[in-house]
């Protein structure tokens, strides 16, 4: 989705905006399934500390990241308030925990710029691009690296 | 998809039907059926591949087929008659067609020199018509009685049983007592024993916990095989069995007194029946009615594709649970207490469990094509090895789940080719056993108390016990003092790399065995177990889940998380008094049950849930028995309640995580782990068994 968006004909995308901690990210519209209130997630033995288990999404056994976590920043200690973003990880589904959605933006992709270099090297993995707006930073996060590395092997 | 390309699709999907029925038609044309409907359908089904083959212009496969239906169609006119060797042509020409199909379908058809040699056989086969033509009038005066059955239900008929019946040690130890399975069987019938006490040892070496003595008995009864199996149901895997038919029922009836007016009415009965029987062309013995009419009533289909049914079952699946969620509240919010709310709940209950029996049942499938697949396994293998094979089968229509039936393909296939390969002797060794000299592998399935049970047995030379244990000594699977009891010296069978051939032919004996067929039933959810008597074959039970949908577990808690443990791995919950838990070091502990110490596995530890710790005084212990026969104690904290969980797999969103078998959702819609017992036993075996298998992991 995101490499269409960064086609060079200028092409309007729409991001879904979210809060984590103090910092706003954005995903592709089109990679997300629906967003839902946080519900306790049953832990999942002997996985990384960014994945805080899987919850039961109508039947289907959803693992839910914690994108703080994931990107190096603080954890959540989530309340009923936070919210879960069901995305599409290729043929997989997972859910972001983040602490609010704020709106959705249409963005025209010339307006997304480089993940600029001063960014860790663990940020630049999920930021494909930041976005500059009414005095608001916001990041393109992409979802291709959310998941633990060894499910791309099994996806292969 | 384009057009074309659908329609090919829909050609070889209509090819398999027509290879089933082809091949059906052939065994029961072998079988003596040679009743003209039967050989219509033979030559209908090869008729049909031919005609859509032309339509693809699949010409290797016309011209095949061409000369397959040429034979038939002079079967059909009479010009030649199927005996036996013909017979065997036609078989391995339907195997040929077969392989023609699947070729065809996957693009390269090459006419091979196999696909040759059928043709030059049928040329010889159809040239050769005078020497039919002649054997043709002797078949024409074929005689068959026809049988008319006297003996009317108040004169029941009496089968005559051999149980052949030794307890193995663990047997004893499950309080189980043999005395009160012959009183059960006495209840059947008349019972005559005789106790085999050839195995005593001297005292000297007498081991008082162990199990020596052997049964014979002999059953006359007017119960069936079922009934008398049944008997042992408790039983089963602890003891080796075999149930033998000396004397069906219907062979000599005793002589009764009898009523003659029921004698009347029963010649007035049969009467036109005999006269109808008698006038058509071909009189057919009365055994064969039945699968006639089972041949006749062909249930009307439809083709739906699995994922249509899958997604049937997912959502069926999610109703169970969300029925299960809404009686929970409603019975919890204390002011409904109303008996209609109740009683509707409960009707609600009650139609959740039948929609998804129902759907369940759209996934099972009968077994016949599966053993259908093995009748070929049989006739390459006999070819190769010039054994002379018969494959009987029985409980064809027993449904299991689709995937089950998909996954059982392998390893029986690899059982089948044991069996005839290894199991049973070429033709002069048996006769010179006072056997026939056509050797039977037997394959059956039928359901027992929730699981489906396939037997495939041979009436062959059984295990070679010395050499099983002297190979097992040799490759250091076992040290050289070991005393092992003939169960166990059996299982070593099982051991990975252990192959008892002494050449290695192409069929078996690649070194890959037993073992894999016993990790692919384990993969299944299923068990394995084998019994052998020397100079009267082997049996191999698999006892496999209906449906890999559901499963029984009982659900415990560690550390505030819910875990289902699968209730097949359970062999009871201990007692758990700290003065029976030793330390061995390192966070190693070993709980003694019944003085046997068994390894102590705190769960919460073992997953990570808590860390190790020293203290395992609360909690309660779990005894369970692994796959491969070795028990150990899983510690949880409590118990809650024992269920049938809904399998909802782990790697679909997730990955495959080590301990974890799957997950599941409870009643209160949250997620659980259902524990992979094997995996998180396996890394800790001490025992010899144990230390050269791999962790047995479901690929």
């Amino acid at each position: 989705m995101i490499e269409k968006s960064l086609n060079p004909q200028s092409r309007e995308a729409e991001f879904v905006a979210f809060r984590s901690g103090s910092l706003e990210f954005c995903i592709n519209i089109m990679s997300v399934r629906e967003i839902r209130g946080w519900t306790p997630a049953t832990a999942i033995p002997r996985a990384p500390s960014y994945i805080r288990g899987v919850i039961n999404l109508r039947g289907v056994v959803l693992p839910i990241v914690d994108l703080g976590v994931r990107l190096g920043l603080p954890g959540t200690e989530p309340t009923a308030r936070h919210v879960i973003i069901v995305a599409q990880v290729g043929e997989r589904a997972a859910g972001l925990l983040v602490d609010s959605v704020s709106d959705i933006l249409s963005v025209e992709d010339t307006s997304i710029q480089p993940t600029p270099d001063v960014a860790s090297q663990l940020a630049r993995m999920f930021v494909r691009g930041v976005i500059a707006m009414d005095g608001r930073m916001i990041s393109v996060i992409t979802m291709d690296n959310v998941l633990p590395a060894g499910m791309d092997l099994e996806a292969a | 998809m384009d057009p074309m390309a659908e329609i090919r699709l829909t050609f070889f999907q209509e090819c398999e039907e027509q290879l089933t029925a082809l091949e059906n038609g052939l065994l029961s044309m072998q079988e003596g059926d040679s009743d003209s409907e039967t050989v219509n359908a033979v030559f209908r089904a090869v008729h049909s591949i031919k005609g859509g083959a032309g339509a693809f212009k699949l010409n290797a496969l016309v011209s095949f087929a061409h000369i397959f239906e040429t034979a038939l169609d002079r079967v059909r006119s009479g010009d030649l008659v199927p005996d036996s060797d013909a017979m065997k042509l036609f078989l391995r020409a339907a195997d040929a067609l077969a392989d023609l199909v699947s070729a065809s379908r996957d693009g390269g058809v090459e006419v091979t020199a196999p696909y040759l040699a059928i043709e030059e056989e049928f040329n010889a086969l159809i040239g050769g018509g005078g020497a039919a033509a002649e054997e043709d009038e002797f078949a024409g005066l074929e005689f068959r009685p026809i049988i008319t059955a006297f003996d009317e239900p108040p004169s029941p008929a009496r089968n005559v049983f051999t149980i052949r019946f030794r307890p193995l040690r663990e047997l004893f130890a499950k309080a189980n007592e043999p005395l009160a399975l012959f009183r059960e069987l006495a209840r059947l019938g008349t019972l005559t024993s005789a106790c085999d006490i050839k195995n005593l040892p001297f005292l000297d070496t007498f081991e008082p916990e162990d199990s020596y003595l052997s049964w014979e008995l002999r059953l006359e009864t007017e119960s069936q095989r079922a009934a008398v199996k049944e008997v042992f149901d408790f039983v089963e895997g602890d003891c080796d069995l075999a149930i033998e038919l000396a004397q069906p029922a219907t062979a000599t009836p005793p002589p009764q007194e009898m009523d003659i007016t029921a004698i009347l009415r029963k010649v007035r009965e049969e009467a036109p029946a005999i006269a109808a029987a008698a006038a058509a062309a071909a009189p057919q013995p009365e055994a064969d009615a039945a699968p006639k009419a089972a041949k006749a009533a062909v249930q009307p289909t439809i083709r739906v594709d699995l994922d249509r049914v899958d997604r049937l079952i997912n959502l069926v699946g999610e109703l169970v649970i969300n029925q299960a969620m809404l009686t929970q509240r409603v019975l919890h919010s204390s002011h409904v207490r109303d008996r209609e709310v109740t009683s509707s709940l409960e009707e609600l209950e009650r139609l959740t469990r039948e929609i998804q029996e129902s759907v369940m049942a759209i996934r099972a499938q009968p077994v016949r094509p599966l053993f259908q697949r093995m009748s070929r396994i049989v006739r390459e293998v006999a070819d190769a090895t010039s054994k002379d094979v018969r494959l009987r089968t029985e409980g064809e229509a027993t449904e299991v789940d689709k995937t089950v039936v998909e996954l059982l393909a392998d390893p029986l296939t690899h059982m089948i080719r044991n069996a005839v390969d290894h199991g049973l002797e070429g033709p002069e060794q048996r006769v010179a056993a006072g056997k026939p000299p056509e050797g039977t592998v037997k394959l059956a399935a039928a359901h027992r108390s929730g699981r489906v049970i396939i037997e495939v047995s041979d009436d062959g030379q059984g295990i070679n016990r010395p050499r099983v244990l002297q190979k097992a000594i040799a490759n250091g699977l076992v040290p050289p003092d070991a005393q092992l009891s003939d169960s166990e010296i059996d299982n070593l069978l099982f051991l990975p790399g252990f192959s008892t051939a002494s050449t290695v032919s192409n069929i078996s004996g690649r070194g890959v065995g037993m073992d894999v067929v016993k990790r692919s039933i384990q993969a299944l959810g299923g068990r394995i177990s084998i019994s052998s008597a020397p100079g009267q074959g082997s049996t191999f039970t698999l006892s496999l889940p209906l449906t890999l949908a559901v499963l029984d577990g009982i659900v415990v808690t560690v550390d505030e998380q819910v875990f289902v443990i699968p209730l097949t791995a359970i062999v009871e919950t201990v007692k758990h008094e700290p003065s029976r838990i030793h330390h061995l070091g390192d966070h190693s502990f070993v709980l003694r049950v019944r003085d046997v110490l068994v390894p102590l596995i705190d769960v919460g530890a073992e997953l990570g849930v808590r860390g190790p710790t020293s203290d395992l005084r609360s909690g309660v212990a779990i005894l369970i028995e692994t796959a491969n026969g070795t028990r150990s104690a899983l510690l949880v904290d409590n118990i809650q309640d024992q269920r049938q969980v809904v399998i909802k797999s782990l790697e679909t969103n997730y990955m495959r995580v080590d301990g974890i078998a799957a997950a599941t959702i409870l009643g209160d819609g949250r997620v659980a782990m259902i524990l992979d017992v094997d995996a998180l036993v396996g890394p800790r075996h001490h025992d010899w068994v144990a230390a050269e298998t791999p962790l047995a992991k479901a690929s």
